[in-house]
């Protein structure tokens, strides 16, 4: 391997057109927010995909671990209450 | 195609009840049809077989580049020049989003190129072929990237999430280069003189088994291909693909009046498909082994570029960090 730096992997979240947040549509490499920017620009908007463009060093991210999937998730599947489906009601009400 | 032949460990598929606990758990996943994630238990052979696959696509993308990006200064005209830059400026992101998503399996980009660089990783042979006419231009976008989304469709599917999301990305762009490439065929073979049917025939002659090729070799001699299946990373067989390119290819070739170079093509009534000739599988072992027509010259472009790129890539880095040296001591 050669000894040449890497440049430092950025992900990349756009805005699209139609007021939604942004949105991660991958990564690529530069050196500085300035660089990830322009290059985000070409690798992930060629066809007006978005709007607004946000990158943030990969390192920088913190994320659950798939482990705590259990602990962290499995809380909110019992509790069915929380959707609108969950409470009948009739008809003559109307809608709701 | 875009990853021809994968080599895997060769090893028969282990059956669910000899495997591990923890392997169980993997195949059950996969077979449940959920997405692995870049921090989930693998097998160490799924990790290595899917960075060797997706590193052999993603470099076919970038050497891809090549092939067309030599007609670009002499396209025929201003907008078929705009349309040849901004596929082969396509096929750039392509290989991008196909790097990061190799590098979420813990191989670094550098490391990727390195390796392509010295031969110890492949790209689709197809891109070892010549472009010696304008004509090719239209048979590389109607039947290389025709052959390409055939592979690419499934492949949207694939347990491993950051592969199937790149897949998503770049099969949406992908129609596009195989109808300007059609269009191109449309414009010669259908609307053009004497010559350009002759071109537009002749284009097709020498891409047409090439094209073939790059779904791998028979189902019989792919010896890589039922891991890869239980694992789906690989979603249809080699052979099926190749009918399916075939069947939907030679309507598209009666179209423009242009004759498929096989005789033995024909409608097949009972199995409701084409039969056709296969290419000659010791032409694609000798072209991916090394010995194709342009393989010397396509390793010689990309070795040049990453060197004469490489005081760009460093001089860039440095600045930035003075830049942010800067910035830290204005505080």
């Amino acid at each position: 391997m050669s000894n040449s730096k890497e440049w430092p992997l950025w992900e990349v979240f756009i805005r699209g057109q139609h007021g939604m947040s942004h949105r991660h549509v991958g990564s690529l490499h530069a050196t500085d927010a300035e660089h990830a920017i322009k290059n985000a620009r070409d690798v992930y908007t060629r066809r007006n995909e978005g709007v607004s463009i946000w990158v943030v060093q990969a390192k920088d991210i913190a994320a659950s671990s798939p482990s705590d999937k259990g602990p962290l998730f499995e809380p909110a599947s019992d509790k069915i209450y929380r959707h609108p489906t969950f409470y009948d009601i009739p008809d003559e009400a109307g809608n709701m | 195609m875009y990853a021809q032949q994968v080599k895997s460990t060769g090893k028969k598929v282990v059956s669910l009840e000899e495997m591990s606990p923890a392997d169980r758990d993997f195949q059950e996943r996969i077979n449940r049809g959920e997405k692995i994630e870049p921090k989930d238990y693998m097998p160490a052979a799924y990790r290595t077989n899917l960075i060797r696959q997706i590193g052999q696509h993603a470099h076919s993308e970038i050497v891809g580049q090549l092939p067309e990006g030599n007609w670009i200064t002499r396209a025929p005209t201003l907008e078929r020049k705009a349309n040849l830059l901004a596929k082969v400026q396509d096929e750039a992101g392509h290989g991008l989003y196909l790097y990061c998503a190799a590098e979420t399996l813990g191989v670094t980009r550098d490391e990727m190129f390195e390796m392509l660089h010295e031969g110890k990783m492949k790209y689709s042979s197809i891109f070892n072929y010549p472009t010696l006419t304008w004509a090719d231009m239209g048979a590389v976008g109607w039947l290389v990237d025709g052959a390409a989304i055939m592979n690419q469709v499934p492949l949207q599917r694939t347990s491993y999430g950051p592969y199937a999301r790149a897949m998503v990305r770049i099969c949406k762009e992908e129609s596009f280069h195989q109808r300007q490439g059609y269009h191109i065929m449309i414009k010669m073979a259908k609307e053009g003189t004497e010559d350009q049917k002759r071109m537009a025939q002749d284009a097709l002659n020498r891409f047409w088994y090439p094209a073939l090729m790059m779904f791998g070799p028979s189902d019989n001699d792919s010896v890589h291909s039922a891991q890869s299946m239980a694992w789906k990373i690989k979603m249809n067989t080699n052979d099926e693909l190749r009918q399916k390119f075939v069947d939907e290819t030679v309507p598209q070739a009666a179209y423009l009046g242009l004759t498929i170079p096989d005789e033995n093509l024909q409608w097949n009534a009972e199995t409701e498909q084409y039969d056709y000739s296969e290419p000659d599988w010791n032409e694609f072992h000798d072209v991916i082994s090394g010995n194709g027509p342009c393989n010397t010259e396509r390793l010689g472009a990309r070795r040049k570029a990453w060197d004469d790129g490489a005081w760009v890539r460093e001089a860039m880095m440095a600045h930035a960090e003075k830049k942010a040296q800067r910035k830290a001591a204005l505080g």
